[in-house]
């Protein structure tokens, strides 16, 4: 195994799209032991995509046990995942191996339900909330070259987004 | 590097203030840090981490005609310190009541009592003019535990300001 270099912002590579995994075979879980090696070496980060090693490929692990009181499902190889049915809002903050030095509040959705597969292609179906939920998000959201700071929001643009999504539509008065 | 300057400016809110504040420091050669800025009660204010190549009097030059053609107070300091400090906030505190005076300064004594440093505060009075609501969030950090902070604001609970306590945790992926 090896400990792979993290790219790190403004690098372009972070912009890029990943490509769907089609091939499942032993050079694709030596990758996935190296991912987890890279993600366990630095900062206490809850996931890593294949994004953040400059590879291409619809992967990411998340692994919140780690955390008290929070409704996991251990640690979680996620290839080609799709989100199929979120619900809910909430904002925390966040930060991220390839933003050093910076954190920010991000709404993310509060509920998921997702696709994918594991590391020898099976289908996976799974239903998160919380944290790990957001850790998904934070994650999948590498493989479309999305960061965190693409999301960030002030508290008060926070309280006037909720407004808009509860009503689903302009504030209104009275 | 040249010595970091905190700047601060303020004056009636309109638009072109920030364009104009900038492009006068980048002018001069200079560089810009951490910055906030706000409109607070129809006035613009900025807080400014400006660095140029002749400190203050070099920044107070390239200003001043940008202050004086839109009519802002300028304020500025050399300060310690620089980039790459930041601290992260693992508690919220949210405050809501009737408007009154004395909310703020009892919420953060009682806060400074415990050690609780603050990083980030904002308020608002809102609601109807005749009724106003102060709301105000602050995010900062404490060593001690929540239910020491809880302990610390129950008094000002008591006398009808809400205040809600919550850990922050930074999800790092």
């Amino acid at each position: 195994m090896a400990v792979l270099d993290i790219l790190t912002l403004p690098d372009e590579r972070l912009r890029r799209v990943a490509e769907p995994v089609t091939i499942f075979d032993e050079a694709l879980r030596a990758f996935i032991a190296d991912l987890e090696e890279t993600r366990r070496s630095g900062p206490a980060a809850v996931g890593i995509a294949a994004t953040q090693v400059d590879v291409l490929k619809r992967i990411v692990i998340v692994d919140v046990s780690g955390r008290k009181n929070t409704p996991n499902h251990g640690y979680l190889v996620l290839i080609n995942p799709e989100i199929v049915h979120w619900e809910g809002y909430e904002t925390a903050r966040e930060g991220c191996l390839s933003v050093p030095d910076y954190t920010g509040n991000v709404i993310r959705a509060t509920r998921i339900r997702l696709t994918a597969n594991d590391p020898w292609g099976r289908p996976l179906e799974l239903e998160m909330e919380g944290y790990e939920a957001r850790a998904v998000q934070h994650e999948m959201d590498h493989l479309d070259g999305t960061l965190f700071v693409d999301r960030v929001v002030s508290r008060r643009t926070d309280l006037f987004r909720r407004k808009v999504y509860q009503k689903g539509g302009q504030p209104k008065g009275g | 590097m040249a010595d970091w300057h905190m700047l601060t400016l303020v004056g009636a809110d309109r638009p072109g203030i920030v364009a104009g504040v900038t492009q006068a420091i980048f002018a001069a050669g200079g560089s810009l840090g951490e910055a906030s800025m706000i409109r607070l009660g129809g006035n613009f204010t900025i807080m400014l981490m400006a660095a140029v190549e002749g400190g203050e009097a070099r920044l107070r030059d390239a200003l001043a005609p940008v202050a004086a053609d839109m009519d802002l107070r300028l304020h500025i300091d050399p300060v310690a310190g620089g980039l790459h400090q930041h601290l992260i906030p693992n508690v919220q505190v949210r405050v809501t009541g009737a408007d009154r005076a004395g909310i703020v300064a009892e919420i953060t004594g009682a806060l400074a009592g415990v050690g609780f440093n603050i990083l980030e505060l904002d308020s608002d009075v809102a609601g109807d003019p005749r009724r106003p609501v102060y709301l105000m969030h602050i995010q900062g950090y404490s060593d001690q535990p929540i239910e020491a902070l809880e302990a610390a604001v129950a008094p000002i609970r008591a006398s009808g300001i809400a205040v809600d306590i919550a850990p922050v945790e930074t999800l790092i992926g």
